[in-house]
């Protein structure tokens, strides 16, 4: 077998489906990967071995017969999977106490979308709990370590995800995203993350966080590898009524592209808190796409400055309502179970919660609140609609958006986790978009001279992700 | 109004009726009651996480129908919100369910009292909602309470009309009213021992002439109809005496102990809810346009009151008898059924309403199955109508119907149940009665008419009661009056 560690999943699923590579072989490695390499970083909470080498077999088996190509475009590819995608037989456990022991009875439909494509699921990623965070040093299972520096974080919330990726563990991981959960540790870990159009990919499955903005999202190493794992995971589905029905081209076939795309830069993405490294590199991503043809205008999103006060208010209200279920009655744990009712549910949910989702849990109760909810919610939800309304003027003027990722390369473990609002800024350049629902990618170009990665971010208008692998195709080419 | 020294009675209520639907609201189980417990569940209406809610387009169309039934307007937009609380039997932590942007607004319910007096309540607004589990509290020797899911995500809509009944009689005739339309347009069964309907009352009261309302309390967990009007009716008094005494009503929520025939306050814990609304994310809008609201109302039944005029009109009964007969579609369908074989409304109707409902509610048989069928009480009818029996040998071939099933011609043949109406071969019998007793006959003559029974009685003795009582009356009259 060729190093694994340096195959695409675009290399692996030809090879499986040339009967060239064995599924069961590449499963084996990234298993043993994840038990080494991934235990160093903390990457995994669960590895699912058993029912990895049966898909693996499966699929090598369907490989021999040669019946596989092309309806299994990740035929063998081992992919992780972020710790909120219910996957059956193995705990889901969102890097939560609260979950203690839930084994989900279902998969999610994006888990089965992955199998029907011939992808094997080889583990269950370490996440900031609930999805809330953007070190992954909020779970119950201990933080992630960045791969590049292991006293370093490695972004979050999908920071198990990422770094498998960027670890080489495995081509393409699926992590969550809120409100920049992929694409922040991406540009922190120097890999490919997508946070697709709302509705892009189902839900069902995904233990809520703020079902208005969750998204399950892929980690890749290659704008190919990540086109195709969007490919795999889309399309409506009926479980869920806000996926969306989307006629999707084939990615892959469209990545190589003449097209001169108009790029706008918004100003006020490059103001106040960006670190100087991180903005000089989106300059120079800026220079070479002028230089391959690609021009830039100025824009303006004047929302920008209200949008993390709008993301915190929304997404913590939903939160607030969406963790009322793990109450200790029906699954995960339960304390005080010989006392009153009311007792069992606040020992519970006192024991079994961090203090991050404890905090969100309080700040969503309170704009809920009768005499708050005018103030807060309501007001929250209409500027969110202005937000939208910024990214449709601007989408008129042009075809993307370029901007950093994250205002800052990788920090420090301990760095930020006791000041919040410092820490809630690191999705400051990624949550409009997702207030908005618009599609985007954080694409890995440059390193600060500590040679942390950095990541530039696209943004794109409603289902138009393939301008997104296109520029990502456009800018890795270029830079390397 | 004295009936309350002085005060009036200000009441709405919120009348919770079950769909019948084959699925449940958001998921695929089946929508059934008593099944055993935690086995109608899935992980949708289980609350698992991860699992998301997708709504039941047969939910959305029972509700429209109810709406229209009652006159309502459809609302093209709406949206559904979730309701927050914690209960064991509320697995999500909140409940899906319409707040400020319900599918049906307005409409109005017109009922009748029971001594017949016409009444109308409008209504504010019919929502959408999915209904919670049940907690099932221990039993002696146990200490926990358990809980039964399989009721989660039933679809329920929420029928809220406006304050404006005044006595518990009015809450009961518009109740009854409501069950009546949901039943006719198959909405829902209407049984509330089932749980499949159920109604919560918002009472005050105020001065008589005041115009603005009083405290008003919410009073809970009435299990039939009767049990509405009684728990009104206790509250209305609890809440008057209190006034008259100097005290003051608080709002609170109370719950109605049938066996004790008291309402009590809830602990205040319990009641204290802060909601928290807000739309549910995970559903989009529900949109009904005009083409659906139309095709609904193009397959709705025939109403209650509809049924009612065309039956006074048609078959030319009184205004009360078409009220019973249209109590419910199986009563009512089975009189339409008797009027396609005979022209008599009016006899028919009576013998529906007397004989039949009197058979059926001692056997406890269900109308449209009995033994007893349309055409076969038409038989009687029509024979009654043609004098080939009398209404005393009806009631003899009827009871043996219900007996044995068979049909009127089969009993009168077997019973030789003919009438006699011959005028020849009754005045043979006449004057042989006459002539022997001749005392009697003087008796008459001398002014003591009421021995005239004497002589019908022994008519009807002499033909085993198959003399037609009006000719033998007639005839008779003549020979000794004459």
């Amino acid at each position: 077998m060729p190093d694994y560690k340096e195959l695409t999943a675009k290399q692996m699923a030809d090879g499986v489906k040339a009967g060239k590579l064995s599924a069961v072989e590449l499963a084996k490695e990234a298993i043993n990967l994840a038990k080494t390499e991934g235990k160093a970083i903390n990457a995994f909470i669960t590895i699912c071995e058993e029912k990895a080498l049966k898909q693996a077999a499966a699929v090598d088996a369907l490989a021999k017969k040669g019946t596989s190509s092309p309806s299994q475009p990740l035929a063998g590819v081992p992919v992780a999977i972020k710790d909120n995608i219910s996957y059956t037989d193995y705990a889901t456990t969102c890097a939560s106490h609260i979950l203690d022991g839930y084994i989900p009875p279902y998969d999610a439909t994006c888990v089965k979308n992955l199998i029907d494509a011939g992808a094997i699921i080889i583990g269950k990623t370490n996440m900031d709990e609930f999805a809330m965070g953007s070190s992954n040093e909020n779970s119950f299972y201990g933080p992630v370590k960045n791969p590049v520096n292991h006293e370093l974080v490695p972004g979050g919330s999908s920071g198990g995800s990422t770094a498998a990726v960027a670890q080489k563990i495995v081509p393409i991981a699926f992590g969550s995203e809120t409100g920049g959960s992929v694409r922040q540790p991406a540009a922190l870990c120097g890999v490919f993350g997508l946070k697709p159009t709302y509705g892009g990919i189902s839900r069902y499955g995904l233990v809520a966080f703020a079902s208005s903005t969750d998204q399950i999202a892929p980690l890749a190493r290659t704008a190919e590898d990540i086109a195709l794992a969007y490919q795999a995971a889309a399309g409506r589905d009926e479980n869920d009524s806000t996926s969306v029905t989307f006629d999707h081209p084939v990615y892959s076939e469209k990545l190589a592209t003449d097209k001169k795309f108009k790029i706008g830069i918004p100003k006020e993405y490059f103001a106040e808190g960006l670190d100087d490294e991180v903005k000089q590199t989106v300059e120079e991503a800026i220079k070479l796409l002028e230089k391959n043809g690609h021009t830039f205008k100025e824009i303006s999103l004047p929302m920008t400055d209200r949008a993390i006060a709008v993301y915190y208010i929304i997404t913590s209200a939903e939160a607030s309502s969406n963790l009322a279920r793990f109450d200790g009655v029906k699954y995960g744990l339960r304390e005080a179970g010989d006392k009153d009712l009311t007792t069992m549910y606040s020992t519970t949910r006192d024991s079994g919660f961090g203090a991050e989702v404890k905090r969100r849990i309080m700040l969503g109760t309170y704009v809920l609140s009768a005499g708050y909810y005018e103030a807060y919610y309501r007001k929250a939800s209409k500027v969110r609609e202005l937000i939208r309304l910024d990214f449709e003027k601007a989408f008129n003027e042009v075809d993307l958006i370029i901007s950093p990722t994250s205002p800052t390369a990788a920090f420090k473990l301990g760095e930020k986790i006791d000041d919040p609002l410092t820490m809630y800024l690191s999705d400051i350049y990624t949550a409009s978009a997702s207030l908005a629902g618009n599609p985007g990618i954080s694409v890995p170009f440059g390193k600060t001279k500590d040679g942390l990665p950095i990541g530039v971010q696209f943004l794109a208008p409603w289902f138009n992700e393939l301008s997104l692998f296109q520029i990502s195709n456009i800018l890795q080419k270029s830079a390397s | 109004m004295s009936e309350y020294d002085g005060y009036e009675p200000v009441i709405g209520l919120e009348i919770h009726a079950q769909l019948q639907t084959e699925s449940k609201i958001f998921c695929g189980c089946k929508n059934a009651y008593g099944e055993p417990p935690n086995t109608l569940t899935c992980p949708v209406c289980l609350g698992l996480p991860g699992a998301l809610p997708v709504l039941n387009k047969q939910a959305v169309e029972k509700a429209i129908k109810m709406i229209l039934a009652v006159g309502g307007k459809v609302c093209n937009r709406s949206v559904f919100a979730r309701k927050n609380y914690f209960y064991p039997d509320l697995p999500k932590g909140y409940q899906i369910s319409q707040f400020d942007k319900p599918i049906g607004e307005g409409g109005e319910i017109f009922f009748s009292l029971e001594d017949g007096t016409k009444k109308s309540c409008r209504l504010t607004r019919i929502h959408i909602e999915e209904d919670a589990g049940k907690s099932l509290h221990p039993e002696k020797g146990e200490s926990y309470t358990r809980v039964d899911l399989n009721r989660c995500g039933t679809p329920l809509i929420e029928i809220v009309s406006e304050p404006e009944m005044r006595s518990p009689e009015e809450a009961y005739g518009y109740f009854v009213k409501v069950k009546q339309i949901l039943q006719y347009t198959k909405v829902c069964s209407g049984d509330m021992e089932k749980g499949h309907l159920r109604c919560d009352a918002n009472i005050s009261v105020r001065p008589v002439g005041q115009e603005e309302f009083g405290t008003r309390t919410e009073v809970k967990n009435m299990n039939s109809f009767k049990g509405v009007e009684r728990a009104i009716k206790f509250e209305i008094q609890r809440q008057v005496k209190l006034l008259k005494s100097g005290g003051s009503v608080t709002q609170a929520t109370l719950l109605w102990d049938e066996s004790r025939q008291v309402a009590e306050a809830m602990r205040s814990k319990e009641e204290s809810h802060d909601y928290r609304y807000f739309p549910e994310p995970d559903l989009v809008n529900l949109v009904v346009n005009d083409v659906w609201i139309e095709n609904v109302r193009e397959n709705m039944p025939e109403l209650p009151d509809e049924k009612s005029e065309r039956f006074i009109k048609d078959y030319q009964i009184r205004p009360y008898d078409a009220m019973v007969l249209t109590d419910t579609t199986s009563l009512a369908d089975y009189y339409d059924e008797v009027m396609q074989y005979t022209k008599d409304g009016r006899t028919a109707a009576n013998w529906v309403q007397s004989e039949l409902l009197g058979v059926l509610k001692d056997s406890g048989d269900d109308i449209s199955t009995f033994k007893v069928r349309p055409n076969m009480i038409a038989d009687i009818v029509n024979k009654i109508e043609s004098k080939e029996i009398s209404g005393k040998m009806a009631k003899t071939v009827f009871a043996e119907m219900v007996e044995s099933g068979k049909s009127a011609d089969v009993i009168i043949k077997e019973k030789g149940l003919v009438q006699i109406s011959d005028e020849k071969q009754l005045l043979a019998i006449i004057d042989s009665i006459i002539s022997a007793n001749t005392g009697n006959v003087d008796k008459y003559k001398s002014g003591k008419t009421n021995i005239f029974g004497f002589f019908v009685g022994q008519v009807m003795k002499e033909t085993k009661g198959q003399a037609n009582p009006e000719v033998v009356n007639r005839l008779l009259k003549q020979k000794l009056d004459g």
